[in-house]
């Protein structure tokens, strides 16, 4: 088995960016309580800047290496729609997301996280495996 | 360097979110298919990413505050309720119905798809009515 060398230097760049956050301003890298901080917690600058970076980040990757740009998805818009609505309000209620839980917490040996983790990644599992069998994936 | 330090964080993430894939929806389904195509290369962006936080982070916590800040800012709660179940669970849903979760999404406003904005409204539009719901605050029985 040969080892995917992009999404590798993507994690750990991901990781070594999470960890210079928590080792300077002392936050969590966590994408989702960042956007939901940047517009309802007074202390917002920070959060506005990183936002801005992981924006600026990703074109200046696909401009400086000439990885060529995903294609978009093929899915009806409505699906993004209620998409964005269940990981605005899961986000929320569960306190993270991917980042926050997945590499934070669990890099903090959070019991919530792992736990927050693996529930995530099986209903996307489950939901992945649901739009299989209806066809509306191939 | 306080001042800019959320940028450069910022720039180190989505570079490593775009060179991931993890900014690809299909990539993101096709690892999440594995009843199906499955393509497991995102596994290795967790990998890496894990690799270097849980190595890095109780060095960083061993100290008695952070380099810029007066003290670490870490969530309080250590109950593993129905809350973080219900939240983790929905937002798999989601997850898996479009393939972008929150940091992805909001790199990928770079590409200027118009689906990736109307994705970032409704998941800004979710966040808010879970606080209008009353469901951000442990108000569900364990």
């Amino acid at each position: 088995m040969s080892i995917p060398v992009t999404p590798l230097a993507g994690g750990l760049l991901i990781g070594i960016s999470s960890l210079l956050l928590l080792l300077t301003l002392g936050r969590i890298a966590g994408i989702s309580g960042i956007v939901w901080g940047a517009l309802s917690d007074p202390d917002r600058s920070w959060r506005w800047q990183f936002i801005s970076g992981l924006v600026a980040g990703a074109f200046a990757i696909h401009a400086l290496t000439g990885r060529p740009i995903p294609s978009p998805s093929d899915a009806p818009l409505f699906m993004a729609v209620i998409a964005g609505i269940l990981v605005g309000i899961g986000t929320r209620v569960g306190s993270g997301c991917t980042s926050g839980h997945g590499v934070c917490g669990i890099g903090r040996r959070s019991v919530r996280s792992i736990v927050a983790t693996c529930t995530f990644m099986a209903t996307g599992v489950v939901t992945v495996a649901l739009l299989r069998a209806g066809g509306l994936i191939s | 360097m306080k001042g800019i330090t959320g940028l450069l964080t910022g720039l180190l993430f989505g570079a490593g979110l775009a060179l991931s894939g993890m900014t690809d929806t299909s990539k993101v389904v096709g690892f999440l298919d594995i009843f199906g195509a499955w393509d497991p290369d995102l596994m290795w962006v967790m990998g890496g990413a894990l690799g270097v936080t849980l190595l890095g982070t109780p060095l960083v916590l061993s100290r008695a505050k952070p380099v810029l800040a007066a003290s670490f800012s870490l969530p309080l709660s250590i109950a593993v309720d129905r809350r973080l179940i219900l939240g983790g669970a929905l937002f798999g849903v989601g997850w898996g119905l479009w393939g972008y979760c929150p940091g992805p999404a909001v790199a990928a406003l770079a590409y200027g798809e118009l689906s990736t904005v109307i994705f970032l409204g409704a998941m800004i539009g979710g966040m808010w009515l879970a606080g209008r719901l009353g469901l951000t605050v442990s108000h569900l029985k364990n």
